[in-house]
Order: structure tokens, then C-alpha cells, then sequence
């Protein structure tokens, strides 16, 4: 869901239904081939590769050694007056007093912060862009409450002013989630929220795919004329999709193994065989102790995993589910009351969760929320010691850093300062925790992408001359 | 500020509507608060300062107040002392669960019918609302509560977030007529900025022309209204300048048309939303129209609000605009506090930003004689904050509302309770028992 603060005070605006257009299937030259072995019959098996993969590029780059900083790794340790070196696009070096090496450019951080880039679970940017017009709502393929078949990726409009805001607040990835009308709504996406021509040019590369899937009210309220209209509605529906998917497979794999007469392609069924065999990640839409739990059993029922609940507002109930199978939690800080599913918040969620040992992420479904997570990982901090439950400044930073990368599959590539890693890098004015602190300097790949103090802002197409040259609006934070 | 220009007693005409206090419990027990940083509001902050609470009132503020013996003090060295908290856009007691249809109570205009003004929500108010302690917890005493919706969507009250009834609760009746010419209100009054603008027209015109030919109107000699003769007496207090018309706009362009037909008709009007008020700020400084906003509204959401920019607040305030800040979200209203903090990363003073959620909303209720600032004769709403009240790791730890220190009770505090521990047989079991 998405809300609007412009639509009367907390008001939810409701699903929009968008209308649906045919799929085109087309032969694919993979499918040409000849599939004389397991090895090519398997690479048929799931999406034909090429045609739909990223074609991001990272924006060009020089070494560069940011010094004097104190530098938040996400990995542990908080190093007062230290050096963080970038080069080739990787970090690589963290210490004391790093020497420069030649040639390299040099950024005095002395007084500021450093911490990895920042990273959302949650996000509509580009499905539900701003301005919400109704040609702008792509979100929902509210036509069927079961559409695996259908991608954000090609929804994603790349000039949503919402992605250079998000940049402008230290978020160097975000995933982009189907909505939640549909019990299965689809595959998510993972990308950098850079200006691009295409969605494609945005999207992270070999990051895995999501399955997005929403349990409780909204299927129910969208679909109650036609069904499912209760819960019990909604789990008959994941089941017979998941019924068909193992039946999908299993076709599939015997094809793999034996070869023969090649089994139709059923786009959704492929979806949700690539979940069976682990290769696309489920983020589940789920408020509600009871339905998560649900959830994890139907998981167990079909033998897939569910890597994150979203919008889980009763996590705390549920914590010790949660731990036990490593089952991640992406939340609010402290979003309540705009539906019954979403009435017994408590603000120590995020510091619950985190202290059962379960994987806590703050996400925040918000073109708003995404631009200040660095301030509300530090609310969240702040309520759940109040509480007297102990939260690290570390165990903070990875709720919306390392914790998130795991749930998208990227946790070998970004989410921590650790040498070897991106160069996804965000230099802070002040401490990050702070309500004043601005993200000085972004970078992606180290590549500086953001600089508001030297005025590299980037502008979506959109907003290009939307406005005469005395308003420009969008860099306000280095101008003052 | 830009208030001092008003003419003095401006609002002393209302002085009888302001009932609140006389509601104030009996209980109120006498405090004193010494040793923060305290921030009045009304004057510069004073280090190590007493503020003194008898009779629900506040009775001194200084450095050196001399504490009664007896009084119970309450140490808040090394701590931050505000006024209350005063939000100038909310549902509060008028929602319990936005979708929940039967929880719902704030609006009245819908469909065709656009104009509500004689729609007065505190009848529906609800003194139980979970929305009440969970956010005074966070240090919010006072909000504007009142209609969504409509091209006029009725009046909005001031309340304190303390009181088992909305007679003990409600600080001022009637505080503001609240309007939208925004593009919801365009849809909705004929689908053209025109056609709201007409609306708008015929409305106060039909309003001033009820007002001279009552009589007439009452003996059925008179022509049709475009509204009901409830919307016409509801709508006087605003033709006479005695209750502000609150217009939430968003388009500069708007913002310009929705002053121009206010100073038409002689209506005082109070801009909300304003997400481009930047661009007409020294028109509206001229006009001395506070503006409403959303500190944190820096994207194009609507195409009204192409404008939007993070020092919306900061360029108003500098052209000299009295800027309130409000989070439109009555169930996280507290969210002020973070909002009011960026306004300040963006180049609003700390103090300005203050005032914002404390003096400057009410003013614009109406309610500055006995709200908003830490004077003695107030209403003893004040606040000790862990630190800065901006800052995200600050918390409020002591909250008084009518002298009265708040329980730090709330259904998500007693929820965190019976789920502190899960090694219970059934956390419902467990826990802390009421």
C-alpha cells in the first residue's frame, strides 16, 4: 500500500486497478537450440537469460580516499578518525592514517560520518511514481489476485522523482515490489536509484528477483466480489497456485533429467518454480502474527522459503518463529491505524525482533520514509532502549544497511564497509543518527553520484524546465 | 514576528468561547519544574529555569523562582523544558482505524455535496481514542482537531489530549472553518479550478446575502440558497473575520486565488498544505497569512505540487510568513517533532521551528491567551524532553497537561508489556497485569 498525506489526514488510498494488456510470448533463440543436454535443457528451464538482465554501468570513476572520518562499518566497529580507500570501484581499505597512494584524490572528512549505503526492501518508486496520476499507477495488475507472471521491472518508470530524492538521503539500492492487491503480485526488482533511460539500466546486476506475495486484507478488499473475500479465501489461493507450480517443476525437471518433448512455458508457473528452486526471493506483505505464521507453513507445505515479511507490524508476537528460521522482518518504525491488521504497533518492534536474533530491517514503502531512514533507524534505536532493550549503534545501522542486503540476496556485494566490497559509500555532514545530518557526498561503484555540497544533484528528465529557472527546485540542500 | 502587527486584542472577542480551562481537573497538582533549559517560546530560553505550575496554571517563569514549600519538584537539570506540543491539522478523536468505516467521524462532505460547513465533528468526539495517550506520550498536549474533505468540510476544534469527555477535553469550539481548494476539492466541486472557485463564491455570497435578509429567508420570501441555512449561520463567524478559514492549497497559483477570494469577502484566511507558498511568500507576508505545511513534502506528489522543496518552511519563515508545521497524520501526529527537525536541517532557526508546533498553531486557533508559549496565566501544558525535542534519539519524559503529569500509559506501552517476554505459556498470560 501506499499512502498520501496529500489525500486528507492518514487517509489510505485505495488499490487503483490498472487495466491489463495481453502477454506477448515469443520463441526465443535459447528455445531454437537444440537441447541436447541437461546442462542447456536447465538453462531453459527458468527465464531464458539475456533479453531481460541488467545493463547498468557504474558511472565512472577515480581512487579516491576519504579521510578523518569516524566511519560506521555495519560489520561491528565504529572507527573514530579513520580512512576508507575506494578504488576500481570496490572499497579497498579501511584503518588508521591509510597512506595515499599516488595519484589517488583525496576527500577531508575530519568531522564527519561515513557509513555504507543505505538500502529499502520496500519501495514503489517508479510503479507508483510521483506525480500520482492515474496514467502513473503500475503497481497493482489488479486484474487476477495471482499474477507471478508479471514483473516490476517493467513497470518501473526511471524518472520518478522519488529515486533522486532517495540518493539525496544515502540510499544507494532499493527494491521495487509489485503492490499488494494480489496474493501473488508478482516479481520485484532490485536497482540503484540512479537517473537512467531505461528501468534496465538501473537494475543491480545478478541480484536475485523477488516474488512479492501479500497476505491479510488487501487481496480480500480488492477481490470480495469475485473471491477470495476472507482469509481462508486467500491461503486456498496461494495453495492451488503453489499445487500447480510443483506440478510445473516437477514436469520440468523431467524434462531436464530425460530430455523429450519440451513442456509449455506458463510465464507465472515459472515464477514460482524458480521459488521452489530457491533462485527468486519471497518478500511477503504480512501484518499479522497469525498470517505469518501461516505463511511459514505454507512455506513448509510447498518446501520454499520465505526470506522476508514486510509491513510486519506484529513481528514482536511472532519473534521467536522469526529467529529460529532466520525468517527476516522488514518494519515500520512506528506506521499504525490506518487498518485493523495494522492496529497493535508497538514501537520496539524493530528492537524486539533485532534482540530475539532474528534478521530486523527497517523499510519504509514511502517516497517520504525512504529519504529519512537514517533518522528513523535511530528513533527505533532510541524507543527500544527506553524499553531497556539494549541496541547497539552498529545493530542499528545494519537494520538499514547488512540486514537488508541479505534479504535481497546482495549481501557479498554491498550492505557493509568491508574491503572488498562496492564502493556504495555515503559521507555524512554529522552524525547519522542525527535529525540534522545531511548525505554529503553518495557513491555507487565509487562513483560519486551525489555531491550536495559541490551541487552534483541529479534531476530526473521529468522535472527538467517543469519549472521557470527562478523556482528550480532540488538543490535546496547544498544551497544553503 | 509577524503576529505583533495584529491589532491588539484581536481575539479577546473570543475570550468567552474558550472554555476549556474551566474544565480542568481539580486534581491538577501543584509542580515545579527546575533546573532545565527552559524554552518559553514567547522569549529567550533561560539556562537552569524554574517553571511553576499552581491550579493547572502556569504561575512563574524565570531563574530565580522561588519554590513553594510543599510543592513537589520535579528536577529536569541537564533536560530540555517546552510548552506542550500543539498540532494544527488532525482527525485525533475523530479516527480509530482509518479503513474501519465506523471509526470514522471527520468528514461529512462527500459525493455532490461539497459544502459542510455547519459540520461540527466534536459532537463525534471520542474521549477513548488509542490516539490520544500514544501521542501525548511523545509530548503532544493540543491539536486542532477537525473535517477532511469536501470544498468546505466544516470546523475544527482545539483540544487538549487530557479529559474523559469532549467537554473537559475541547479548549475552543469553532476554532476554524476548514476548506480545500486543492485538486481533490476541484474534482469534486465540477471538475475545474473555476468551478471550485465559483462554488466557493456563490457560497459566501449566498452566505452574506442569508445574513441580511434572514428574516425574509425565514417568512419564505426569499430566493433559493445554494446550501442550507445551517451552512449559512455556521459560515458568519467567518464573514466577520472572527474565525479563520483554513484552505488547504497547494499550487502557488491557488494559493494567490484562494487569498484573493478570501480578501473579497473580508475572510481571514490561514494557508495549509502549501507546498509552493514558497514561491508566493512575500505575498503572502504582505497579506500576513500564516501557512500550514509539511516539512518533509519535498516531492511532486500532485501535479500542484511540482514546486515542492525541503526549505519551504526556511524561505517563508525568511521572508517573514508565521510558518505552523504539522505532519498530517493524526495517529503518528507526534511525528511533528521529526518534521519540525528537518524544517531545521533545511535552514529553519530551532526557535522558528519551535514556535511552528507550539505558539504559531495557536495563534492560529485563537487560543494564544491561554496555549502555546510558557507564561504565567497559561495553561500549565509543558514538556521535559530527554534533549533536543528535534532530535531523533530524544524522548519526552515528562509530560503535563493542565498541571496534570500525563501516565505514561498507552495500549502500545501496555502491548509491550504483555509481549516483553515470550517465555510465558501465552505472553496473554504473562507480563504486567492491569
Amino acid at each position: 500500500m501506499t499512502r498520501r498525506w496529500t489525500r486528507g489526514v492518514a487517509l489510505v488510498s485505495a488499490a487503483i486497478l490498472a487495466a491489463g494488456c495481453a502477454t506477448t510470448r515469443s520463441q526465443t533463440r535459447e528455445e531454437a537450440a537444440t537441447a541436447d543436454s541437461v546442462e542447456i535443457r536447465r538453462s531453459l528451464a527458468g527465464t531464458p537469460q539475456g533479453a531481460w538482465e541488467s545493463t547498468y554501468t557504474p558511472l565512472p570513476s577515480r581512487p579516491v580516499l576519504i579521510t578523518g572520518a569516524t566511519i560506521m562499518t555495519a560489520a561491528g566497529e565504529e572507527l573514530e578518525d579513520a580512512d576508507l580507500l575506494i578504488e576500481d570501484g570496490k572499497i579497498a581499505a579501511i584503518g588508521h592514517d591509510l597512506a595515499t597512494p599516488a595519484g589517488v584524490e583525496t576527500i577531508d572528512a575530519t568531522g564527519r560520518w561515513i557509513t555504507p549505503g543505505i538500502i529499502d526492501t520496500h519501495s514503489h518508486l517508479g510503479v507508483y511514481p510521483d506525480p500520482e496520476v492515474a496514467a502513473h499507477s503500475e503497481g497493482n495488475e489488479a486484474t487476477d489476485p495471482t499474477t507471478p507472471e508479471v514483473w516490476a521491472i517493467h513497470s518501473v518508470w526511471p524518472n520518478d522523482p522519488g529515486f533522486t530524492r532517495a540518493l539525496a538521503g544515502g540510499v544507494t539500492t532499493l527494491q521495487i515490489l509489485p503492490g499488494s492487491a494480489n496474493l501473488i503480485g508478482g516479481r520485484g526488482v532490485t536497482v540503484h536509484p540512479i537517473p537512467s533511460r531505461t528501468a534496465q539500466e538501473m537494475m543491480f546486476p545478478d541480484a536475485p528477483m523477488a516474488l512479492k506475495m501479500a497476505c491479510g486484507e488487501n487481496p480480500k478488499r480488492v477481490y470480495h466480489d469475485r473471491g477470495p473475500s476472507t482469509r481462508m479465501g486467500n491461503w486456498a489461493g496461494y495453495r492451488k497456485a503453489f499445487i500447480d507450480a510443483v506440478d510445473y517443476r516437477e514436469k520440468w525437471d523431467e524434462w531436464i533429467e530425460n530430455g523429450g518433448e519440451k513442456p509449455d512455458r506458463d510465464l507465472g508457473l515459472e515464477t514460482l518454480a524458480q521459488v521452489l528452486r530457491g533462485e527468486i526471493l519471497v518478500h511477503n506483505h504480512c501484518y499479522r502474527s497469525d498470517d505469518m505464521v501461516n505463511m511459514i507453513n505454507l512455506s513448509e507445505e510447498f518446501g520454499f522459503d520465505v526470506r522476508s515479511f514486510h509491513h510486519a507490524v506484529e513481528a514482536y508476537k511472532i519473534r521467536d518463529y522469526l529467529a529460529e528460521r532466520g525468517i527476516g522482518a522488514s518494519m515500520w518504525v512506528d506506521w499504525w491505524g490506518f487498518k485493523m491488521e495494522a492496529y497493535d504497533m508497538v514501537p520496539q518492534n524493530i528492537g524486539l525482533v533485532s534482540e530475539a536474533g532474528a534478521p530486523a530491517i527497517l523499510h519504509t514503502d514511502s517516497d517520504i520514509g525512504v529519504q529519512i531512514m537514517n533518522q528513523d533507524a535511530a528513533r527505533a534505536m532510541a524507543l527500544a532502549r527506553a524499553a531497556g532493550i539494549e541496541v547497539t549503534r552498529d545493530e542499528a545501522l545494519r537494520w538499514i544497511t547488512a540486514v537488508p542486503a541479505w534479504a535481497l540476496g546482495i549481501e557479498d556485494e554491498t550492505g557493509t564497509l568491508e574491503v572488498g566490497k562496492n564502493g556504495d559509500v555515503v559521507i555524512w555532514s554529522d552524525d547519522p543518527f542525527s535529525v540534522y545530518a545531511h548525505a554529503d557526498q553518495v557513491f555507487i561503484d565509487g562513483a560519486l553520484v551525489y555531491d550536495r555540497i559541490a551541487g552534483l544533484v541529479p534531476r530526473t528528465d521529468f522535472e527538467t524546465g517543469i519549472l521557470p529557472p527562478g523556482f528550480r527546485v532540488g538543490t535546496e540542500g547544498g544551497s544553503r | 514576528m509577524s503576529r505583533a502587527t495584529r491589532p491588539a486584542g484581536r481575539f479577546a472577542a473570543l475570550a468567552g468561547l474558550i472554555v476549556g480551562l474551566a474544565a480542568a481537573p481539580a486534581a491538577a497538582q501543584d509542580l515545579a519544574i527546575v533546573g532545565g533549559t527552559v524554552h518559553p517560546v514567547s522569549g529567550p530560553a533561560i539556562e537552569g529555569g524554574t517553571v511553576l505550575i499552581e491550579g493547572g496554571r502556569i504561575s512563574a517563569v524565570g531563574a530565580d523562582v522561588e519554590v513553594p514549600v510543599g510543592v513537589r519538584r520535579i528536577d529536569a537539570a541537564g533536560k530540555v523544558v517546552t510548552p506542550g506540543l500543539f498540532d494544527p491539522v488532525s482527525t485525533i478523536g475523530l479516527v480509530e482505524v482509518d479503513l474501519v468505516r465506523q471509526t470514522r467521524d471527520h468528514s461529512a462532505a462527500g459525493g455532490d455535496d461539497v459544502v459542510a460547513a455547519a459540520f461540527d465533528p466534536l459532537d463525534g468526539l471520542n474521549p477513548n481514542s488509542t490516539l490520544i495517550p500514544y501521542n501525548r506520550t511523545y509530548g503532544l498536549t493540543t491539536v486542532a482537531t477537525g473535517p477532511t474533505g469536501g470544498l468546505i468540510g466544516g470546523q475544527a476544534a482545539v483540544i487538549d489530549l487530557w479529559g474523559t469527555t469532549p467537554e473537559e477535553m475541547v479548549v475552543k469550539r469553532g476554532a476554524s472553518m476548514q476548506a480545500y481548494f486543492n485538486e481533490g476539492a476541484f474534482r469534486a466541486s465540477g471538475g475545474a479550478r473555476g468551478a471550485a472557485a465559483l462554488k466557493l463564491r456563490e457560497v459566501l455570497e449566498d452566505a452574506r446575502f442569508w445574513s441580511r435578509r434572514r428574516g425574509a429567508f425565514d417568512r419564505g420570501e426569499s430566493r433559493e440558497l445554494s446550501e442550507s441555512r445551517l451552512d449559512m449561520a455556521a459560515l458568519q463567524p467567518v464573514l466577520e473575520g472572527s474565525m479563520p478559514l483554513v484552505i488547504f492549497a497547494q499550487r502557488a497559483s491557488d494559493i494567490l486565488a484562494a487569498l484573493g477570494i478570501a480578501a473579497e469577502y473580508g475572510v481571514r484566511p490561514v494557508i495549509s498544505g502549501g507546498t509552493e507558498a514558497w514561491m508566493v511568500a512575500e505575498r503572502l507576508a504582505a497579506a500576513d497569512v500564516p501557512v500550514i505545511l509539511k516539512p518533509l513534502a519535498n516531492s511532486p506528489e500532485e501535479f500542484e505540487q511540482i514546486g515542492a522543496r525541503s526549505d519551504n518552511a526556511a524561505l517563508l519563515h525568511e521572508a517573514g510568513v508565521d510558518v505552523a508545521v504539522s505532519a498530517y497524520d493524526s495517529h503518528r501526529a507526534h511525528a511533528i517533532l521529526q518534521e519540525a527537525g528537518n524544517a531545521v536541517r533545511f535552514g529553519l532557526p530551532w526557535e522558528a521551528a519551535l514556535r511552528a508546533v507550539t505558539l504559531a498553531p495557536a495563534e492560529i486557533y485563537g487560543v494564544e491567551e491561554t496555549l502555546g508559549s510558557l507564561e504565567p496565566g497559561k495553561a500549565a501544558n509543558v514538556v521535559v524532553w530527554s534533549g533536543d525535542p528535534f532530535e531523533t534519539t530524544s524522548l519526552a519524559e515528562t509530560v503535563v497537561i493542565r498541571g496534570r503529569v500525563v501516565p505514561e500509559w498507552s495500549r502500545q506501552r501496555e502491548l509491550l508489556e504483555r509481549y516483553r517476554s515470550l517465555e510465558a505459556p501465552r505472553p496473554a498470560y504473562g507480563g504486567a497485569s492491569r
